[in-house]
């Protein structure tokens, strides 16, 4: 029996070029490049919204009052005669706001109590972990509302009930993280050497115990909008003047039906800021996280 | 002589990536006779567990085969899913490494063997039964009716590995392809589980392909041995001769690397380098970065299997600067 | 046991919520302009003069025997209120959790089975964008097309007036599809179910991309497990392997999903029954916060984190009980 075939022995291999890897990677990761390039797009909005804006978004001109789309008023207009595209563009600054403070305020409180819980373990891991439960045992949205409620309706107190709300996640996520980093040789080593407790936990657990908030901060990014937007249109959370998406749907709510744009371009707008986060932290999910590999 | 029970001939499997191909197997050939046990040793990456799951046309996508692989007289490659479906358990059965993970954890094990048996025989719930607990009597697990209602885990690790051999022998196959099934196992159960194929070996005349990483259970159970690195076979022949006068340098670093009783405190000897990268090969012999023995003309030339006599086989250029080995290598 | 712990969080929390409140509910509770000894005397009343803890007690005790004071809005015990209202939030999301599974599982199973072709990317594609709009717009737009556009479904409501004036039918249990089934009054069938449509079908899409990713999600990882490539190495056809074995795996875990789902539904119907104007616990919430109707507003956040508790707890129990794995020798 004598084997077959030099072919097979070898295939001509050569370095892929960068069109090439680029080309590739937008076109396996097309939804994020998307999420990403409108995120882009909706930051810069926000950020230069005073020149992107076509009109003063606060003058209340009653003659324009309820105009549809057209040239002039892009969206239209609403019930005061307001242009409603540049309202929709400074609603785009509370709406990143608002996303920002609230995932940043949830993970710099659940942070610390998941690094705690999972690093000391014991008594404190399930005092800790008991008091997060409670928090996780409201259906979503229910203590956010009973919180503004308590404090008074408004976006500041919308957005502190919401990270309230929220950082047990953050908690229950890094206290797992921790857990699997904790038992890593090179912890061990580093607390045979003699490193403090503070120090170690500070140098070497956080850093390598991150990757899964900051994957799931990206993720709820865009929940946290929809929940604010939800909480102001219900009339708990912004209210007037402030410019937010959900409390100018609400505002306009009575007239909907034969003024369309006064409530749809606001629920656009969210609808299109949220697909872009989502996708993009999808992506990131799945970049920084092997498991979830579902491009291959 | 009798036709060969599974034929592989150039065999080659790919997987496509981003602007390269992983070439998992190039070029291997293989025979394992009827009645005969065929060890296939190489270390992780080599192909070995590719080229099994070949011959029962189980490479999942995007794998691409390549060659010929003939089981008992039936063309594997190229076939089409229903054709396969028919033959896999009936013609060949696979049993794995991780029997707690490869048997269905939310059924009960005589039930899942059942299963696989109803759906190749046209046979009632009570005669499946009855044939799995034979299967059961026959790998010597204790209390056969107890064990046929129990769920995975609440199986020993040995126990699981005889049910996954009893699932194995259930629609009597002529081949039974073994992919590293001792390896996860304690050493105690490995020596019970060899034991057991050989009697199935000898008792049913099957022919049995077992492969693994394991040079010492290579030489308690195996007749015949085929050493695989790089995706291809570099040796082959009867198991005596390949370990006691190895022809190619990597079975005999193989070999040297394996502690034996007796060495004292001589050093332990590891082969130079690291595993190629099966997506980019150098040209030439896939082994030469790592041998002693390499020339400009393996560097160049991918050496070819050529026969030694005896059904022994080797592809290397330099098989002739072979030291003589004395019978102590066998372990 | 652990509910009773967490429970007793809730309870906890909800308290020190209601000690928080801004604005004097005392005076808004007796209406007017009270003197201050009207004040005292109705401090001393609610027992809201007593030392903090004290209070705590009497709230724990006052919350297990169901008595949430009077509604400030209805001047009816807020007990009372939540029972009327109780039902109609049963209705509607007990149908959402059945034809979210109904619809959601086999989407998500075929999804996995049939990953990366055109009906995966579909599916998918659909699922990220139904989670990215708004519950609220989604009400809104559905009334738009079917009430504004085309006229075919009530714009709000549970029932029209005029039915209920014209067919009464006698409240049995609470959910108004049985009941008028139950009193044979077509006519009055016909017209809950029609008020039913928009806010069901909100309430639906807004949970059905949530539970479809997760079940693909589950099902993929099932059909990455060894012995999923056993059933294949024995000749199993691929229908028996993911609609027998597969699924099999797949369900046991998912039951944990509905009580998600179930969660997410009544958060969900907080928004949905505000626009609709459906007289269920939702509207009642937010009815009773926007009007600073505080011992409304405490009481039915009590009931409604207890009763997701419960549901989670039933889950949890019944998980148990199927899992095969998790039986003992």
């Amino acid at each position: 029996m004598t084997a077959i075939g030099d072919e097979f022995k070898r295939t001509p291999v050569s370095e892929p070029s960068l069109a090439l890897v680029v080309r590739h990677f937008v076109t396996s990761h097309v939804l994020f490049v998307v999420g990403a390039v409108v995120f882009t797009v909706i930051v810069i909005c926000a950020l230069f919204a005073p020149w992107v804006a076509t009109h003063d978004p606060i003058a209340i001109v009653f003659a324009d009052k309820l105009e549809p789309p057209s040239l002039d008023h892009l969206m239209g207009t609403d019930s005061l005669g307001r242009d409603i595209f540049s309202r929709v563009m400074f609603g785009a600054r509370t709406s990143l706001m608002v996303g920002v403070v609230v995932t940043g305020l949830a993970i710099l409180i659940g942070l610390p109590i998941g690094l705690l819980s999972g690093y000391f373990g014991g008594r404190v891991d399930t005092v800790l972990m008991r008091f997060s439960d409670v928090f996780l045992a409201f259906p979503p949205l229910l203590l956010p509302i009973a919180i503004t409620a308590a404090l008074g309706s408004g976006l500041i107190n919308a957005m502190f009930a919401l990270a309230v709300s929220w950082f047990p996640w953050y908690a229950r996520i890094m206290r797992g993280s921790v857990i699997r980093v904790k038992n890593e040789l090179y912890i061990s080593a580093a607390r045979a050497m003699g490193v403090s407790h503070t120090r170690t936990m500070i140098r070497h657990v956080v850093p390598n115990a991150l990757t899964p908030v900051v994957v799931q901060g990206s993720m709820d990014f865009g929940y946290t909008i929809l929940a604010a937007a939800s909480l102001s249109f219900i009339g708990i959370g912004a209210q007037p003047p402030r410019m937010e998406w959900g409390l100018m749907a609400a505002l306009s709510r009575s007239k909907f039906l034969d003024f369309w744009w006064t409530v749809t371009f606001p629920g656009l707008a969210i609808f299109v800021t949220v697909l872009a986060v989502n996708l993009l932290g999808d992506g990131i999910r799945d970049m920084l996280d092997p498991k979830h590999k579902e491009f291959r | 002589m009798s036709r060969p029970m599974l034929s592989v001939n150039g065999l080659s499997v790919d997987f496509p990536e981003l602007g390269r191909t992983v070439q998992a197997v190039r070029g291997c050939d293989l025979e394992v006779g009827e009645g005969e046990i065929m060890g296939l040793v190489g270390e992780s990456g080599s192909g070995k567990s590719v080229t099994a799951m070949a011959c029962l046309g189980l490479v999942p996508p995007p794998g691409q085969v390549r060659g010929e692989i003939v089981l008992d007289g039936f063309q594997v490659v190229g076939r089409k899913e229903s054709e396969l479906t028919r033959v896999r358990g009936e013609l060949a059965a696979m049993i794995f490494q991780n029997p707690g993970k490869a048997l269905n954890p939310f059924f009960t094990v005589g039930r899942q063997i059942a299963d696989v048996l109803k759906h190749h025989r046209a046979i009632n719930d009570h005669a499946a039964r009855e044939i799995v607990l034979g299967a059961f009597r026959t790998v010597h697990l204790p209390d056969p009716d107890i064990t046929f209602e129990k769920y995975p885990h609440q199986l020993s690790g040995g126990q699981l590995q005889r049910a996954m051999i009893a699932m194995a022998l259930t629609c009597e196959p002529k081949l039974l392809i073994a992919d590293e099934p001792t390896t996860a196992l304690d050493v105690t159960i490995q020596a019970q589980v060899v034991v057991l194929l050989r009697e199935l070996a000898a008792t049913r005349g099957l022919s049995i392909l077992f492969i693994t990483h394991d040079l010492g259970v290579i030489a308690a159970l195996c007749d015949r041995v085929a050493v695989m690195y790089a995706g291809t076979v570099v040796e082959q022949g009867p198991v005596a001769d390949v370990l006691g006068r190895p022809l190619h340098p990597y079975t005999a670093k193989l070999l040297d690397s394996v502690p034996k009783l007796g060495m004292g405190k001589a050093e332990l000897t590891a082969i130079p380098g690291q595993v190629p990268d099966m997506g980019s090969l150098p040209p030439g012999c896939a082994f030469q970065p790592r041998c002693e023995r390499a020339s400009e003309q393996c560097r160049q030339h991918d050496p070819v299997a050529r026969s030694f006599g005896g059904g022994r086989l080797a592809a290397c250029f330099h098989v002739e600067d072979a030291p003589e080995l004395g019978d102590d290598r066998v372990a | 046991m652990l509910l009773v712990i967490t429970l007793l969080g809730v309870i906890t929390i909800t308290f020190v919520l209601s000690r928080v409140l801004p604005g004097s509910p005392v005076e808004l509770m007796i209406g007017g302009h009270p003197t201050q000894e009207q004040i005292d005397a109705k401090k001393h009343e609610l027992g809201l003069d007593l030392p903090i803890h004290e209070q705590f007690v009497m709230f724990v005790g006052n919350t297990i025997r169901g008595d949430f004071g009077t509604s400030l809005h209805t001047k009816q015990p807020v007990i009372e209120d939540i029972a009327e209202r109780a039902t109609a939030t049963l209705e509607l999301t007990t149908l959402a959790v059945v034809l979210i599974i109904l619809i959601g599982v086999p989407i998500g199973v075929i999804s996995a089975v049939h990953s990366n072709t055109m009906v995966d990317h579909a599916a998918r594609t659909l699922s990220i964008a139904g989670v990215a709009l708004p519950v609220f717009m989604a009400a809104i737009l559905l009334q738009m097309v079917f009430y504004g556009a085309l006229g075919w479904l009530p714009i709000q409501g549970r029932m029209s007036s005029v039915i209920l004036l014209d067919y009464p039918f006698e409240r049995v249990t609470g959910l108004y599809l049985v009941d008028t089934l139950l009193a044979g009054s077509w006519i009055a069938f016909k017209d809950a179910a029609a008020h039913m449509v928009l806010p069901l079908a909100t309430l639906t899409l807004a949970t059905l991309p949530m539970v479809t990713r997760i079940t693909r999600n589950m099902m993929m990882e099932v059909l990455g497990e060894e012995y999923i490539r056993t059933a294949f190495a024995y000749g199993i056809p691929k229908r028996d392997i993911y609609y027998r074995y597969a699924l099999k795996a797949v369900l046991i875990p998912l039951i944990t999903v509905i009580g998600l789902a179930y969660g997410f539904l009544l958060g969900g119907s907080v928004v949905v029954e505000f626009v609709f104007d459906w007289p269920g616990l939702g509207g009642y919430v937010v009815r009773s916060i926007t009007r600073s109707d505080f011992p409304a507003s405490i009481g039915v956040t009590v009931v409604l984190a207890t009763t997701y508790l419960s549901i989670n707890l039933i889950v949890d129990m019944l998980y148990f009980a199927i899992d095969p794995r998790l039986r003992s020798t």
